[in-house]
This record gives C-alpha cells, structure tokens and sequence, in this order.
C-alpha cells in the first residue's frame, strides 16, 4: 500500500502541511476562508514536531498491526481494503477516546465539532494527501511500502 | 550629534485579507523580520532587517506578501545616490570595509548583450536541433598541435594525447567553496555535474569526505590558502586548478569568518574550528611567472602526470601576456575570471571597481594566444556572469571553449542575489552554514533543477547553432564571423574582434 | 571595394581522371560543365588541368591575374629576385564574344633559386610567396602555383571560358572544372573557382558556417586568406593537413566531414581512439555547412561532402576513368555508358589515384 515517508532530513519546520491539512479537511476547503471565515477553525491531522533545528511533520502511520482497530469498541476504526488505510468511520465513533491512548505515535485527536476522534485519512479520493503535494521541500513523499 | 540611521532598502506589503496568520513567514525568515502579535492576531513585520530574499514571499501559502524596493528616501541625485550617501554614512559609523556578496551589480556595459548571432538563410540549411544530431561535446586539456598515425591511413595512433576532461556540454559549475555554501549545495552541485556529464568544482575549500566519490567529475582548486590540499585530494579530482585570483576581487585573498567554521568545515579545510579561514592574497610561493611554473609541475608530478592542470586568474587589464605567460609555463586549461564574477564576501569597493569584463577579456586573450601559435597547448574557460545559453554561445563565438557558471546555478537552487551570503544567514540555505538554514535546500530538488537548467541551456544553444548552420561545437569555436556589434564604438568592435552590424562577409 | 564572394548553391563542378595516367583534351571537362549550366549564372568559371606542361613539368607553372600594368611589374620583379624565370608569357586565349574585358592573364615557369631557398622547405618557400603577392602587392594575384598543372578561370559561363582559355589545345590526365553561382553583380575573375596552392585546386559547391574558425585556425600556421572567398579555406586544410601533417585523403575526410560522436561510440576500439584525437586536435578544421568539393593535386583528384551531406555528388568508373560530378549529367555527357554509377557517402573520400602512387 501506499504510504508517507517522512524524511526528517529536509524538514524546515514550515508546517505549511499543517496548514494544508487542515484545509483539505475544511468545510471549504479555500485556504483564505477556511482560516478566516469557518469557526470552529480547521484542525489539522498532521503535527510538526520540534527540537532545535530538528523538525519532521508526523501523522497516522497507518500501521499494519493497528493497536487503534483492536481498541475501537464500536468498529468504527477498521482498514479500507483500497488503500490499506486506516479509517475512522464518524457515524460509529463514539468519542471513548481508547485509540488515542493506544496510539503509540500520539496522532490521534479529539475532532473540534463532534465528540469523534481526528486523525490522517490518507486524503483517500484525492489524487495525492494534500501534506505531500504541498511541502515545499520533499518532506514527506508518498510510497509504495 | 543625532546618529544617522540609513533608510533601508526594502518594504513589506502584506495584503491583510489573504494572510491567514500561518506564521510561516515568521518561523523562516532568519532576519527576523516577521513576528506574530498573539494578542491583536497579525503578524508585525519590521522591514528594516529585511534584506529582499524573498523568502517569505515564496513560503508563504497565500501569497499575501510582496517585498518591494521603498522608494528613495533621499531627492533624485545621478551623482549622490542613495547607495553612495548610505555607504558613507556606514563607514563613518563603523570605520570599517563595507563588504558585500554576488558579483558586480553596477551598470557598466554588458557586451553580451550588444553582441547579436547569424543565422542560415537560403543559401546554406539551418539545421533542426530536434531531428539531427548536434553534437556540443567538447574536451578541455593540452592539444597536440599535431597527430603523428604509422602511416598515411594511419592504423595506429602515434602521439599521445594528453589527459583530457570531456563534456558533455561547454558549461561547468565554477568554483564556490564548502564554507561559503552548504555541504546541501555542493553535493547537489557534484551530483548534477556527474548526472549531466560536466564538472563541478570544489572552490577553495577542500572536498568534504562524502563527496570523494564524485572525484571523476570534480575539479579540485589549489588556492592560496591551500586549504585542505593533500596529495589524496589532487589524486581524487579529475583536473587542478591552481587559482591566482577570481573575478569579483582580483588581487586580494578569500575570507571566511569563524562564525562559518563548524566542525565539517575545520576538517575539511584542515584549519582549527571557530577561526577564520583568510586566503592570503597571492600564493606566498608564487611571486614570479617561474614560480608558478614550479608549482604546476610539482602538481603534475604529484599526480603523474595523470590530470590536467590549469590556472585561474582575475580579467585585469594585462590579461591577454599575463595568459600568455601561463600557457608558456606549463597550464593545460586557463581560466579568466571577469568583473561581474560573483563571491560570498568581498570588499564592495573592490568588486565594482577592479577588473575587466569577461566578453572583452576573452577576445583578447583568445586572440593573442592565436598570433602566438600556443592556442592549442591550454584550453580557454571563461566566467563571470554568465546569464543565459546565449551569453554561452557568444563567448564560445568569441573563443572559448567552454564556460564556468556559478551565479546561475545558485539563482537556479533558489538564491534571489541579495548579496548578503556574508552573513551567513541566507534564508535560501545556500549560503550558510546553520543546521537550521541548510536544511532547507534538499539536495535531491537542487539536483534536479541544476540538471534542468544545463539541459534547457544545451537545448537553447543547439537552436541557435543550428540555426547558424552548424553542428559542431568545434565550428563555432572562435567563429567571430557569426557575430555581430550593435551600438558598439570602433575600438570596442576592434578589441571584440568582430565585424559591426551591417557588414556583410 | 572587393567584397567577400560567397557561393550561394547552384553551382556546378565536375572531375575527371585517366589513372593510368593517359592524357586526353580538356574539351571533355568544358562539354560536361557545360552541360551543367542551368546551375550556373554566369559570373564564374574556371578549370584545373593536371599533366599539361609535360615541358616544364619541373618548374612551378605561376599563373597570375593582375589589374594593371604596375601590377605586373612589380609582381615580376618580386618573382626575378626569388626564382629563375624559365620561361614567361601571356596565357593563349581566343576571343569569345560572351568574355569581357580579361584582366592580364600571364604564366611563368619557375624553378625557386638555390640561394633564396637557403634550406627552406621549397613548399613553403613558395606558399609564402604566393601569400606575398595575394596580400602586398595591389592588383595581384597568383591564380595557380602548382608543378606541371595550371587554374583557368574567369568571369562568364564556365563553357565559355574553357573556349576562350583554348582548354581543348591541351591534354592532361586530370581535369576538375567550376561554375559559378554569385550574388555579387560584378564577378571578380580572382573570385571563381578553382582556388589553388602549390599543387592543390579546389572546386567548391557549398557555404561554409564554420569559416571564421577555419581562418583563424588557419591564420595560426601561417596561411593568409585573402581571395575574398570562404573556398579558400578548404585548399589551405587540404595543403595543411595532407601535404605538412602527412594525412591520407581518408584522414583528411574524416577531419574535414568528422563522424559524429554517436558514429564513432559504435566505432572498434583503436578506430574510436583514432576519430577521437583527431576530433580534439583539428577541431578548427572540421568543415561545416553544405559543401561538396573536388580536389585535384599532384596524384590525382579528391571528392568530398559535408558530414550531412546538403550538396550533391554522383561519381562513376569505367576502365582507369573516374568521374565526379554535381550532376549524373555532366558525366554522361562525356561517357555514354558508365561502369559503376554511385553516390558517396557524406564524409566518404571518392579518391582518384594516378598508378603507382599513394595518398
């Protein structure tokens, strides 16, 4: 399956993926009215973390042995046999929170609206996620594991 | 007295109603120029460290910026200009040297850009790029003036030719050493050299260990402060090149500061960390035409014999005997460096005030190489400021054989020549030596688009030889019936050495 | 004011050589250039005839144009101080309504004195002369300069001018013949073709780009090029490189139509060695843009084309004869049924050689 690497190396810190991701998943989807107009503000699904000039932008590593799908209590978190992501489905998702305790890269959040959960959807149904089109430095590409 | 302050030079514009305070701009800019205000949510910026890298403009998602030149603070004077009333006040505040980065940006004539090419018509088929070969391969050493084969029709090769680099186009990367630019752009400088089939070379800052593997295609400098010269490293290039002087500041040595000594560099260069890295200004062993023949032996000899070696020197006013004399004394390549050559630090007196063009230069020294006969014993490169495949083609017209760019590749990396690379802040990562910064130029992107620009070049310079009728490098070498003077004096078109336009054959 | 005369297309040439070495008439080149003239315009013509001083064929046969008497003085004065005059006397020619105003054509028999040569390659000695008169004195111009050969040549059809230079009184085993296709309304008699040097002639269909270079690169050994005509490159690189570096005809074809780079890659090992340095070392001989030439010297006639070939060459053989010519016309029109008819190859040498010789 395809899946983000992340190559800490070219990392500016920019968090322009930040930026991108939280776009992507907005109700509009512009990036001038998504973060200007739209309340509650886009919440992104992928973190930059830092430490002096060590920067890398992290997000759901879909996982092949996913502690989150064993935690779910409702089904709602399962893989997609497409794409090989792993996806929360929001109508079973009851906000218990156990996939974000069992996550062992701390990428799960709680979404800002409703009580689900937040996390990387792989932007399943676009051409490519919208973090890796819009690293200005090659960051995080895309790859076949 | 109240201290005077120069206006600065640039502004910038944000358009309110597309920023969408990412704060992008104010995580990259190491000027610190942008600053996020959490309380009123926008983000304050203070133009007066701005120095027009642009960088923020580029990063940022929505393209609310613009950094603009401001206007002139001062009344319009051509003489007192704001750049010279600026400079005066500095010096007098510091006492200082002013010093600068890029080459020459001051308007003295550029040839290349008076200087027009042929084209076929009617009598004689241009010939089409796209459908038949053109071959702009080209080999740069010691010729043989001739070829001696067993026998007229010659089954065996008699003479020996001496070792020569082979191109795959007449465009190499000029010298720009690892301390004045990123270990990010010089592997991207090696790596593009090696993909597209030219050279890189390594300046005079050594060659940093994980670069050894390009030796095949790096042409290792030997400059006066002999920084990081070992018999290893003359052994792993493909060619020396002794330098004498560069273009941006002929007669006087380079100058890294301290701040730019890290731990890679120091080793690299074989000097302690944290000091400065001062080339002196001539090589103390080369006082005299005969020392610098002893030296390029001594290279010769240190490497059997087994490479080229040429020398590089500043275009200054007695370049065509100056020439001359190093062909005589031993050199397989020269190369003349002109006025508008670039640099990382420099006196700005001397980098706008000391040197000749390059266009005028290499007519000059072609030229009297000829009347010698010695044309053939060193190959002729030329640099400083080339900006386009036709300032390439003209120079090859002229009589060169191929040309050194440096400028361009960093312009095609990302540099905006802001002509602060003595700071060691460059935003761009190419100028630096800061973690922090460096990472931004991925060398896999840098790479690509240095690639890209040698083969858009090589494509543009096949357009137009074919357009001449030629489909050979060698035919066009030193072809100046294909060009022509616009808007030139007499003694310009004379020390050019071509025809005005109008004239016809 | 000379302009510099530069072919453009059209022209006509032709060749033709008894290797065995039998003389015959230089009517049968003036038939077949004549054939040919539809790519003519009338501006030049001229021809080369090997063999045609059988008496003399030890002395250096000058043949000289001048403008003007004063020419012609001092242009002799300049020879009596270097040479022994064998014999000198105006070129015989016959009035042919259709040529204007000749200039003084004249030849001379010249054996270079043992004192002037002082050692010298005589070779040499005699290109330097020749380069002497071209460009010092006004108004002369030493047309040929070769042993027991001669170029004559002028302003009109190329079959005129072979009538009037009386071409079909000689006989040589060698003939290549010219016409002409100029832009320039006033021909200039020294501006046809062929071009010669010591024994070489040149005739020359074609433009070529890479002139400057070849000048210049010429210019560095010595030779001056002052005929106004970039044809005269191609006789300085055939005396360059065949007569002083020694080069078989095939070498000469693969520097001045050099195999391109992805030809020689594909080449054997010592071959790709030999194109190669040949390649690095006259790169400023290397000839570009349209041409199709014919050689003559002393051993007999070369044929050539461009690396991609823009100008047309057919060649043929019947017996000891060989042919070449810018049209199968022109070849037919003096042998009715050749043996082999063919087009050469761009950059292939179509080599003419008289028995017993070599090059």
């Amino acid at each position: 399956m395809k899946k983000i690497r992340i190559r800490e190396k070219y990392c500016m810190g920019c968090r322009l993926c930040e930026i991108y991701c939280a776009v992507q998943h907005s109700k509009s989807k512009d990036l001038v009215k998504a973060y200007r107009g739209e309340y509650p503000k886009p919440v992104p699904r992928i973190l930059v973390e830092e430490k002096d000039y060590l920067s890398f932008a992290i997000q759901c590593r879909h996982c092949e042995d996913a502690p989150c799908i064993g935690a779910c209590i409702t089904g709602a978190m399962s893989r997609d046999p497409k794409s090989g992501a792993v996806l929360c489905d929001e109508n079973k998702c009851v906000g218990c929170w156990m996939c974000i305790m069992m996550c062992p890269f701390g990428v799960i959040g709680r979404g800002k609206e409703k009580k689900v959960i937040s996390k990387c959807d792989l932007c399943v149904g676009e051409k490519e996620p919208a973090c890796v089109k819009n690293c200005p430095n090659e960051a995080l590409v895309l790859e076949e594991e | 007295m109240v201290k005077s302050t120069p206006p600065f030079g640039f502004a910038i514009k944000r358009d309110d109603e597309k920023c969408i305070r990412c704060q992008a701009c104010a995580r990259m800019c190491s000027n610190d120029v942008h600053a996020y205000d959490a309380e009123k949510d926008i983000i304050v910026s203070d133009s007066t460290k701005c120095v027009g890298c642009h960088f923020c403009e580029a990063i940022c998602p929505t393209s609310a910026l613009t950094v603009e030149r401001t206007q002139s603070q001062y009344r319009e004077n051509f003489n007192w200009t704001a750049e010279v009333i600026n400079d005066i006040k500095s010096q007098a505040g510091s006492g200082g040297v002013i010093l600068t980065g890029m080459g020459c940006d001051k308007p003295y004539t550029n040839y290349w850009d008076r200087i027009v090419l042929n084209a076929s018509q009617v009598t004689n088929p241009s010939i089409d790029p796209l459908r038949e070969p053109m071959e702009l391969k080209t080999f740069i050493g010691r010729k043989p003036d001739r070829i001696e084969m067993g026998s007229p029709e010659g089954p065996k090769l008699e003479t020996e030719i001496p070792h020569q680099l082979e191109l795959e186009a007449p465009i190499m990367f000029s010298a720009m050493s690892y301390g004045s630019i990123s270990y990010n752009a010089c592997f991207a400088l090696a790596r593009a050299a090696s993909d597209f089939g030219t050279f890189w070379n390594t300046g005079e800052g050594g060659l940093h260990r994980d670069f050894y593997r390009y030796g095949p295609r790096t042409i290792v400098q030997v400059a006066s402060g002999r920084f990081g010269v070992t018999r290893e490293y003359l052994n792993t290039g493909a060619a020396i090149e002794i330098k004498i002087g560069q273009g941006a500041k002929p007669g006087i040595g380079g100058h890294l500061p301290g701040e730019k000594v890290t731990e890679p560099i120091s080793e690299t260069r074989m000097i302690p960390a944290g000091t400065d890295a001062l080339s002196p200004a001539p090589h103390h062993d080369i006082y005299s035409i005969e020392d610098l023949r002893q030296l390029i032996y001594a290279l010769k000899e240190a490497t059997r014999y087994r490479k080229p070696v040429g020398v590089k020197i500043a275009a200054v006013h007695n370049v065509a005997p100056i020439s001359s004399g190093i062909v005589r004394a031993g050199a397989d390549f020269i190369v003349i460096d002109g006025m508008r050559g670039g640099t990382g630090a420099a006196p700005k007196v001397t980098r706008d005030n000391v040197g000749i063009p390059i266009e005028i230069a290499t007519a000059v020294v072609d030229s009297r190489l000829r009347e010698e006969g010695i044309r053939n014993q060193a190959s002729l490169v030329v640099a400083g400021g080339f900006r386009k495949s036709s300032d390439v083609i003209k120079a090859i017209a002229l009589g060169a054989d191929a040309v050194y760019v440096a400028t361009s590749a960093l312009v095609a990396m990302g540099c905006t020549i802001c002509q602060k690379c003595y700071t060691g802040k460059c935003n761009w990562g190419i100028a630096t030596q800061d973690p922090y910064l460096t990472k931004r130029l991925n060398p896999e992107i840098a790479t690509r688009r240095l690639k890209n620009l040698l083969r858009a070049w090589s494509l543009e310079i096949k357009e137009m030889m074919g357009g001449m009728g030629i489909n050979a490098i060698e035919s066009l070498r030193g072809n100046r019936e294909q060009l022509r003077g616009v808007g030139l004096s007499e003694m310009e078109l004379k020390m050019l050495g071509i025809k005005s336009v109008g004239e016809a054959w | 004011m000379r302009r510099m005369e530069v072919d453009r297309g059209g022209c006509s040439l032709f060749g033709m050589i008894d290797e065995s070495g039998d003389r015959f008439s230089g009517a049968q080149a003036i038939n077949a250039i004549a054939k040919m003239q539809d790519r003519e315009n009338g501006l030049g013509g001229g021809f080369a005839g090997y063999g045609i001083y059988p008496e003399f064929k030890d002395c250096h046969a000058f043949h000289l144009l001048y403008d003007n008497e004063k020419a012609k003085e001092y242009t002799e004065i300049c020879l009596d101080e270097n040479y022994s005059i064998e014999r000198a006397e105006p070129i015989p020619t016959r009035k042919v309504p259709a040529i204007k105003n000749p200039p003084l054509l004249w030849r001379y028999f010249l054996t270079v004195k043992e004192t002037k040569a002082n050692g010298a390659d005589i070779g040499d000695f005699v290109v330097n002369t020749v380069m002497k008169i071209n460009g010092e004195v006004d108004g002369a111009f030493v047309i040929s300069s070769g042993k027991n050969m001669g170029i004559f040549k002028g302003v009109g059809f190329a079959g005129e001018v072979g009538k009037f230079f009386r071409l079909d009184e000689y006989e040589g085993h060698a003939w290549t013949a010219h016409g002409r296709f100029p832009t320039n309304t006033v021909g200039w008699w020294g501006g046809a073709h062929p071009f010669g040097l010591l024994d070489w002639s040149v005739v020359h269909n074609g433009e070529i780009s890479s002139y400057g270079t070849n000048k210049r690169y010429l210019e560095s050994f010595g030779y001056r090029c002052t005929l106004f005509t970039d044809t005269e490159v191609i006789a300085y690189l055939f005396d360059l490189l065949a007569r002083k570096h020694g080069f078989g005809f095939d070498t000469v074809g693969r520097i001045l139509a050099a195999p391109f780079w992805d030809e020689i890659e594909r080449l054997p090992e010592k071959e790709r060695e030999i194109c190669k340095a040949l390649r690095m070392a006259y790169g400023g001989a290397l000839v570009n843009g349209p041409f199709a030439v014919v050689v003559g010297h002393s051993n007999g006639i070369v044929g050539i084309n461009d690396r991609i070939k823009l100008r047309p060459l057919v060649a043929a053989r019947k017996g000891s004869m060989l042919y070449m010519s810018s049209e199968e016309s022109g070849i037919r029109e003096v042998c009715q049924s050749p043996g082999k008819v063919w087009m050469p190859e761009a950059g292939e040498p179509v080599v003419g050689r008289l028995e017993g010789t070599h090059g």
